[in-house]
């Protein structure tokens, strides 16, 4: 997982993710999860073709400011553990 | 309670009976045309009158803005967590002051040890959940009020104009 702070924007730009007109509504439970599953997805694929993983960072910008860090945390493990239910 | 319901029952009982039972009978003419059509026209105005504002302002409520800031908020038994992670994982918990703990002039019940600090006059895209079980986060002055779910994320938006300091309580009854 790369470090936020290589993905800082230069000072006084602000970023927070955009409204994702796919999740218009107030449930962003899937926002957050589906951002998750982009980066992972991303990188894998990113990875498996020898390419460079850097477009996967907006995805891991956007799931780091929407998840909690609870859930992060646990489907980090979760994925680790090989237990983690979505398809990656 | 069931003796105002006795009451009132007779009292109407009562009223009806004597209309019913009068020996007196309306001789002049029965034509209220006029009024009748004033007092049906003028609410029906006076409901319009009311109804579009509202309109406006329900549409408004639903209104698609582009927030500056995102601060999540994850609420436990019994505190708040928050966390600002746009930039850097910013997080900490906030617990309500006991009262045996106040300085003087500080409010009952609403003051906290870890206060959320935000930005004026910018669209914040408020995050809030659960670890456990139903909470409700509300800040009363700026319109807000989100239930805290358990594995689900409600969006709310936030905008102050002025600053100072903005209260709130949990609004959602959370144990015992």
């Amino acid at each position: 997982m790369s470090e936020v702070r290589a993905q800082k924007p230069p000072p006084g730009k602000w970023w927070t993710p955009p409204f994702d007109p796919r999740f218009p509504n107030q449930n962003q439970t899937r926002n957050c999860y589906q951002n998750f599953l982009d980066y992972h997805r991303c990188q894998k694929t990113m990875k498996r073709r020898g390419k460079s993983a850097q477009p996967c960072e907006y995805y891991f910008r956007v799931y780091h400011s929407l998840c909690p860090i609870s859930w992060v945390q646990r489907w980090n493990d979760q994925i680790k553990e090989g237990t983690f239910a979505g398809k990656i | 309670t069931l003796m105002i319901v006795f009451l009132i029952s007779s009292l109407v009982l009562y009223i009806i009976s004597l209309m019913l039972t009068t020996e007196l009978t309306h001789t002049s003419t029965m034509d209220a045309q006029e009024v009748e059509t004033v007092w049906t026209i003028l609410p029906a105005v006076i409901l319009i009158l009311i109804a579009l504002p509202s309109l406006r302002i329900l549409y408004m409520m639903d209104e698609i803005t582009t927030p500056t800031l995102t601060l999540k908020t994850m609420g436990h038994q019994w505190y708040w967590s928050y966390e600002y992670t746009d930039y850097e994982n910013l997080c900490f918990d906030s617990y309500m002051t006991p009262p045996l703990e106040l300085d003087p002039g500080e409010l009952r019940l609403l003051e906290v040890d870890n206060r959320v600090v935000l930005p004026t006059e910018m669209s914040i895209r408020m995050l809030i959940s659960s670890e456990d079980v139903l909470h409700s986060w509300t800040v009363p002055s700026l319109g807000v009020k989100t239930d805290a779910i358990p594995g689900r994320l409600n969006q709310a938006t936030l905008m102050t104009s002025r600053p100072g300091i903005y209260y709130g309580q949990c609004s959602e009854i959370c144990g015992a």
